[in-house]
């Protein structure tokens, strides 16, 4: 019987020896199609686009194709000064422009010695932390209408205006901020910031449960995520993943921890990883559930720093902001955690210009985007939509 | 078209004199000697596919959607956005109609013809009310099943015809998809014609008559007929495209799925069609388990309250309103749920449904049999 089946198998292969026993299949081609997924695709987040191999649903291989929204950051931020390039950072991750702008700021800082009032730091890392729940309930909303749920991203998206709008309170920008700047922050928070965030943080957390029984808890979305996309820790570190990618592949990294930077060792929040109990370590269900529970780690850090920050009169947050920011010759390389993982600046300075001799930004989506072609091979479409959506792209900072 | 002669002489009720006496007296009106009263009847469920489709189709579901989501849906056309859906079509009729140069073009422009004639002729055994049906037919259910199944064709010669790789893979998903679950969906009606003895419309109306209103229902006549309710509703979910497993037309995968490629009139044949289709399920599952015409509401001592909401008009309220139940519930698990994988939607169907619908099938017959 065991010959038999070896012999069937092999005359599914048209070739000259076989040729009178597989005559149907010589007029039927079957090739492998191409699939062209993207730039203008609804679950593509932006204009990637994917050029899937397919055998029926079974995508063979997909490769990215990037680019399509591409702005010359790096040639920009040649062209102007220090202070000028905050606003370009701003637009690379246009969901959480609050920490480029913060993870750019400290790179510049360190060459810079400059020292930074301490509540400016508080002030930071609350609009930073505000915005990293924006931005993972976009990614959070945007996954749930990957796999076909309209509501949570809707409800995602009306939890969010609330952010919106008291991040435009403060900085007087929704989206797109221009508000931490090198050496100090734009403007003080207003009178009574602090209690309505505190307000919202109060809001939030129910909300947050809602969406957890609505989205997370339901039989169907685990079974379109569990076990889909997993990725080894080791692989994972190998492709430089970084963010809720790696945390959801059980490395327990953040660069809150792990780099200290600002205020973050003075307060009291974990690592979100997540333990296996619920889903399978490196699915997409594992990233998804990193970033339902960093959201509130971020309410957790909010609670403290509205405690901890130091109440002035008068406070002028753009004291400490040098009159010409001309920073010493050299090089640097500052990193920050970023919603979507490490956002680094490699800045070169010649001591003399304003102006950086060379900026490279290095993206989180970038590289946790690089391990496509591995994450995809032999996945469904459907899965396929379901991985994209767990990576959480944003493809201004993809392409730059 | 009498019904009288296709009724058992054993059958249990009082036979109601005035059953299809409206679809009777139109069907034999003549003018200039033109059989005008069969266009009539006809036209009757075409106005109410376009209206239904219309006032609660589009905007019902607009605001229905709205209302779950924390919004207000529509607002501008309009006082609270009614004329929204006139604003739709009349945008609809001036898009430009687009048949794409490498489509192939006789199967693009038939499909949605196709899809919309399956979707309307089975609305030709579907009873309005006592007095109204468009063809009493003895296998009327049968036919019904039978034409919905047309619209597999529709949707093929759409997706084929659009020569689109998505429309495509939209297509051969959604004709798997409605070919594998009209199995179950077919077994579980087949438990309800056991409880009924019969296949027409009409008789399964009449069976489910009485006094004590809801408690005549097949559903409540059986221990076992929920099963095949809840079978025959999932799998009518399928067969119909309605999320969880609207994944022919998925949006967030294949775009739009089969009808990627069509615009302006044609693209509203098409939800025009899904929206009969719609309510052709729904009012099917309330005619076979939940009485179709029948008022639910008993007869409680001196109160006849069953007696009062029973006649043609009461039977058209209850018939529509039963059907709008179930659309209503359709609607809230599409905006409730996720979608289910192409892989996990067989899986569903002929490892868990298939198998519960024949344990069904099999205690309804020896429940029919032996004990009742």
């Amino acid at each position: 019987m065991q010959e038999l089946g070896k012999a069937e198998h092999k005359s599914v292969r048209v070739t000259p020896k076989s040729e009178n026993r597989v005559v149907i299949e010589k007029d039927l081609s079957s090739e492998e199609m191409i699939l062209n997924m993207g730039p203008q695709h609804p679950s593509t987040h932006g204009v990637l686009r994917l050029e899937c191999k397919t055998d029926g649903e079974v995508v063979i291989e997909a490769e990215p194709y990037l680019g399509y929204l591409h702005r010359c950051f790096e040639k920009h931020a040649e062209m102007v000064d220090y202070p000028g390039i905050v606003p370009f950072v701003d637009r690379m991750d246009y969901l959480a422009s609050m920490n480029n702008d913060f993870a750019f700021c400290i790179t510049v800082e360190k060459l810079l010695d400059v020292e930074i009032p301490r509540r400016v730091e508080f002030m930071r890392v609350i609009v930073a932390e505000i915005n990293r729940i924006a931005s993972h309930l976009v990614a959070i909303g945007t996954y749930a209408i990957d796999l076909g749920a309209f509501t949570p991203f809707l409800f995602c998206f009306r939890d969010r205006e609330h952010m919106l709008n008291l991040l435009e309170w403060t900085s007087g920008a929704r989206m797109l901020y221009n508000y931490i700047l090198i050496g100090g922050i734009a403007y003080d928070f207003p009178k009574g910031f602090k209690q309505r965030t505190a307000e919202f943080v109060k809001y939030f957390r129910p909300k947050a449960l809602e969406l957890q029984k609505l989205l997370t808890e339901n039989e169907i979305f685990v079974k379109r995520t569990k076990g889909v996309g997993m990725m080894p820790a080791d692989v994972a570190v190998n492709y430089g993943w970084s963010g809720p990618m790696l945390r959801g592949s059980g490395v327990d990294w953040d660069l809150r921890k792990e780099d200290a930077y600002s205020i973050y060792p003075e307060l009291d929040f974990k690592v979100c990883v997540p333990d296996g109990r619920f889903s399978n370590i490196g699915d997409c269900l594992s990233r998804h559930l990193v970033r339902a529970m960093e959201m509130e780690e971020s309410l957790n850090i909010i609670e403290q720093c509205l405690e901890m920050m130091p109440e002035e009169d008068g406070f002028d947050p753009k004291a400490a902001i040098p009159k010409r920011i001309r920073p010493k010759a050299g090089e640097v390389y500052g990193r920050a955690e970023n919603p979507r993982g490490e956002l680094g600046f490699y800045i070169q300075s010649d001591g003399k210009s304003t102006r950086p001799l060379r900026c490279k930004a290095r993206s989180s989506c970038f590289v946790n985007l690089s391990a496509m072609k591995e994450l995809s091979h032999g996945q469904l479409i459907p899965d396929l939509v379901s991985i994209i959506g767990s990576i959480d792209i944003v493809l201004g900072e993809v392409d730059r | 078209m009498s019904t009288g002669a296709l009724l058992p002489n054993s059958f249990p009720f009082v036979m109601s004199t005035s059953l299809n006496t409206w679809s009777d007296a139109l069907s034999e009106l003549y003018l200039f000697g033109l059989p005008f009263g069969l266009i009539i009847i006809a036209a009757i469920p075409l106005v109410f596919i376009a209206l239904y489709a219309l006032t609660y189709g589009v905007y019902g579901e607009r605001k229905i959607s709205a209302f779950m989501q924390d919004r207000l849906g529509p607002m501008e056309v309009g006082k609270w956005g009614i004329l929204q859906t006139l604003a739709d079509i009349l945008k609809l009729l001036q898009k430009e109609d687009i048949v794409n140069k490498s489509a192939d073009k006789f199967l693009f422009v038939i499909g949605p013809g196709i899809l919309f004639v399956g979707a309307f002729l089975a609305f030709a055994v579907l009873p309005f009310g006592p007095a109204f049906i468009g063809a009493d037919l003895n296998v009327g259910l049968f036919y019904a099943i039978g034409i919905v199944a047309l619209e597999v064709v529709g949707i093929l010669a759409a997706g084929w015809g659009s020569n689109n790789k998505w429309a495509l893979y939209g297509a051969i998903r959604s004709v798997a998809q409605i070919v594998s679950y009209e199995i179950p969906a077919a077994i579980a009606i087949l438990c309800g014609a056991m409880m009924a003895g019969t296949l027409s419309m009409q008789q399964f109306n009449l069976l489910q008559q009485g006094e004590y209103g809801f408690l005549h229902f097949f559903l409540f006549q059986n221990p076992i007929a929920w099963l095949p309710f809840i079978i025959y509703f999932i799998a009518s979910l399928a067969e119909t495209n309605r999320a969880p497993f609207d994944i022919p037309e998925a949006e967030s995968e294949l775009v739009a799925g089969y009808f990627t490629e069509y615009t302006g009139m044609k693209f509203a044949v098409i939800f025009l069609a899904e929206y009969g289709s719609m309510f052709m399920v729904s009012a099917i599952i309330s005619i076979v388990f939940l009485g179709g015409w029948n008022s639910p509401l008993p007869n409680i001592g001196p109160l006849s309250l069953n007696d009062w909401t029973t006649g043609p008009v009461w039977g058209a309220f209850w018939i529509v309103m039963k059907g709008f139940f179930f659309i209503f519930v359709q609607m809230w698990l599409r905006w409730t749920l996720p979608r289910l994988r192409v892989d996990q939607l067989m899986h569903l169907c002929w490892k868990v449904l298939t198998p519960f619908a024949f344990v069904a099938f099999v205690l309804i017959a020896v429940w029919e049999v032996y004990v009742k």
